[in-house]
C-alpha cells in the first residue's frame, strides 16, 4: 500500500488551498448532504441559470480527500450544461470503481483515481458528487 | 496473569497487514474471539445443532441445554438473582430497544422525565430521545465536566420525582470514563425511577455484579467481550420483566395461542420470540469462561496500564490533544492528531498495520459537545501489548510528519 498514490500533491493542493470554499451572500440553490457513518458534511450551493451550472461553492467538514474532491468538483461543473455535469458525477463514479476516466475539463481530478485502491475512502471522494445529483438531477433516486 | 500466551490464543492476530504485524487497537468496536469461542460454534454445528426447546430428539435437548447453560454461565457472570433475568437479544441495542418500547411504552406519560447524558452511545440516545417524542415526557441530560465525567451534585439536580427512567453507560465508549452508576442508581430509585445501565463497554473490560450496582436494567453485547456478533442479552429485576409485555411475537415465546387471544411463557423466554441466536450463545458462554479464567481484575489491570502507558507516549507527540480525564479509567483513548483529519489518520495507521477508529463513534451530540466532527481512537483489550502502544505513537508520528510536509 503506497500512500502516495492516494495523497498525490495535487489533491493536497486543493485541501489546502480549496476552491469554491465559503457560501454565497445571495441566493443559490442549497444541497446539504452528510455522510452518517463518518460525520463528513457538505453543504454544496449551485447557481444554475438556462440549464446551466454558471457558479458552484461549499462549506463542509472533512478529511482531505472528500474537502479536495468538493473543491475540484466545484471547478469541474462551473460553466457546464446540467446534463454534462451529470454526465461528469458519472464518469467520476467510474473512476471510483477502477475503470479509466478522462476529465479533460478539469484535469486534477485524475489525480482522485488512486482512491478506487483504498475502499474504505471512496465514500469520502463520492460525497460533493452525490450532493451535486441531489441538487440537479431529477431521477437521482433511481441513479445511486 | 496477561502474557504473550494469551494473546497466542487469538489466531486472527498473527497476521500481516500492508506488510506489517497488525496491530489491532479497535476493541471498543468489536473484540477479537479466542479459539476456544471459535471451537465451541465450530463444535456446536459439528455436533450439537438443532432447534431449542422443541425437539423430542436427542440433538434437541443437546442444543437446549448449550443454548440455557449459556444463560447460566452469563447469569453467574453479572451475579444475576436468577436465570430468568437474562433474556439473550441480539446486542445492546436490542436490549435497549427492549426496555424503551416494552418497559417505557407502558409506564412513561407526559410530563414525565427521562434523563441521559450527552455522551451517549446513539443505542442509549435515540430510544429515549424517541420515546420522549411519542409520549411527550421530557428528556434531560445530567450535564457533563470539562472531561466528560458527572457528579452526583448534577444527578441529584437533575433526577426529580418526575422523573421515570435513568440511562447511562457505565463506560464510555468514547471518553474513557466510567460513570458512578451503583451511586446514580440510588438517586434514581430514591426519586421513584429505574435505572437502565449500558454495559456495552464495561462488561468486557470490568467486573460487573448486578445486584451490588443495583440497577433495573443492564444491557450487553457479545461481540465486544470475545464473543460472536449477533448475540448480547439484557438483565432485568425479575419484578420488572414479569410486568413487562412482550415486543416481539412469534414461535418460542407463546404459552397457548386462541384465535383471538394468546399467552405467553414465562420469564425469560417470552421475550425471546422466534429461533434464538443459538450457536451465538454458545460462543458467548465460551467467552465468559474464557474472560473468567483469565480473570477481569487482571483484564481490568492490564489495560490500565497500557491506557496509562499510551497517555505518557502520546503526550510525547507535540500537536496530539486527548479528550476525557487525565488518567485513563479504561483502556479507551480518543484523540485527534492537530489539523489531520481522523480518517486521514486512520488511513496513515493502516498503511502501518494499525487499526484504530476515526468517525463520530455513534455519538454525535458528544461530538458537539467536543467541537469536532469526528476523532481518533485507540482501545485495548487483553490481546494488547506495550508494543502495539509503542507501534501506535510511531504510525503517528510518521502521519504528522507526512501531513506536516504534504500541507506544509
Amino acid at each position: 500500500m503506497n500512500l502516495d498514490d492516494l495523497y498525490r500533491r495535487v489533491i493536497m493542493d486543493h485541501y489546502k488551498n480549496p476552491r469554491n470554499r465559503g457560501l454565497f451572500a445571495d441566493d443559490a440553490l442549497n444541497i446539504e448532504l452528510n455522510n452518517p457513518t463518518c460525520g463528513d458534511r457538505i453543504t454544496l450551493q449551485l447557481k444554475v441559470e438556462d440549464g446551466i451550472v454558471q457558479d458552484a461553492r461549499y462549506t463542509g467538514e472533512g478529511c482531505s480527500i472528500s474537502m479536495s474532491s468538493a473543491s475540484m468538483m466545484t471547478e469541474a461543473v462551473k460553466g457546464q450544461t446540467i446534463q454534462h455535469a451529470l454526465e461528469l458525477a458519472d464518469r467520476f463514479s467510474a473512476l471510483m470503481k477502477g475503470e479509466s476516466a478522462d476529465f479533460e475539463e478539469y484535469e486534477d481530478i485524475e489525480a482522485l483515481s488512486g482512491v478506487n485502491k483504498f475502499p474504505a475512502r471512496i465514500k469520502c471522494a463520492t460525497l460533493a458528487w452525490n450532493a451535486l445529483r441531489k441538487g440537479i438531477d431529477p431521477d437521482q433516486e433511481h441513479q445511486h | 496473569m496477561i502474557n504473550s500466551a494469551i494473546r497466542e490464543q487469538f489466531p486472527i492476530l498473527n497476521q500481516s497487514i500492508n506488510g506489517h504485524p497488525l496491530v489491532y487497537l479497535d476493541s471498543a468496536a468489536t473484540s477479537q474471539k479466542p479459539l476456544r469461542v471459535i471451537e465451541a460454534v465450530k463444535s456446536y454445528y459439528e455436533l450439537d445443532n438443532a432447534n431449542v426447546h422443541r425437539g423430542v430428539h436427542t440433538l434437541g435437548s443437546r442444543a437446549t441445554d448449550a443454548y440455557e447453560g449459556a444463560r447460566e454461565k452469563l447469569a453467574k457472570f453479572l451475579n444475576a438473582r436468577s436465570t430468568k433475568e437474562i433474556i439473550f437479544t441480539r446486542g445492546t441495542t436490542t436490549a435497549l430497544n427492549l426496555v424503551a418500547s416494552s418497559y417505557g411504552a407502558a409506564n412513561v406519560r407526559e410530563g414525565d422525565e427521562i434523563v441521559i447524558t450527552q455522551m451517549e452511545h446513539h443505542s442509549n440516545f435515540i430510544p429515549w430521545q424517541q420515546l420522549a417524542k411519542r409520549t411527550g415526557a421530557t428528556l434531560k441530560f445530567i450535564p457533563l465536566q470539562q472531561d466528560g465525567t458527572v457528579t452526583l451534585e448534577d444527578a441529584e439536580k437533575t433526577i426529580t420525582p418526575k422523573t421515570k427512567i435513568v440511562a447511562i453507560a457505565y463506560v464510555s465508549n468514547v471518553m474513557g470514563v466510567t460513570h458512578p452508576v451503583k451511586e446514580l442508581a440510588a438517586i434514581a430509585h430514591r426519586n421513584g425511577a429505574v435505572i437502565v445501565v449500558d454495559g456495552a463497554q464495561s462488561t468486557p473490560h470490568i467486573k460487573v455484579d448486578v445486584q451490588d450496582l443495583d440497577c433495573d436494567f443492564y444491557a450487553l453485547s457479545g461481540h465486544k467481550m470475545l464473543a460472536p456478533t449477533g448475540i448480547g442479552a439484557l438483565y432485568g429485576k425479575k419484578a420488572l420483566l414479569e410486568a413487562m409485555e412482550p415486543v416481539e411475537f412469534g414461535g418460542e415465546m407463546i404459552d397457548d395461542v386462541g384465535l383471538y387471544d394468546s399467552t405467553w411463557k414465562e420469564l425469560p423466554w417470552r421475550f425471546e420470540g422466534g429461533t434464538p441466536i443459538i450457536a451465538g450463545a454458545v460462543g458467548l458462554g465460551a467467552a465468559v469462561d474464557f474472560l473468567q479464567e483469565v480473570g477481569l481484575d487482571n483484564i481490568h489491570e492490564h489495560e490500565m496500564k497500557l491506557a496509562a502507558y499510551a497517555e505518557a507516549r502520546l503526550a510525547e507527540i507535540e500537536g496530539l490533544s486527548v479528550y476525557g480525564p487525565k488518567g485513563r479509567q479504561v483502556g479507551v483513548v480518543t484523540f485527534n492528531l492537530g489539523d489531520v483529519h481522523p480518517h486521514d489518520v486512520a488511513t496513515v495507521l493502516d498503511a502501518e498495520g494499525i487499526a484504530i477508529r476515526a468517525g463520530h463513534h455513534c455519538c454525535q451530540p458528544l461530538m458537539r459537545w467536543l467541537q469536532v466532527s469526528s476523532t481518533a481512537r485507540a482501545s485495548f483489550y487483553l490481546y494488547n501489548t506495550e508494543q502495539d502502544v509503542d507501534a501506535l505513537v510511531n504510525a503517528l508520528i510518521k502521519a504528522k510528519e507526512y501531513f506536516a510536509y504534504e500541507l506544509g
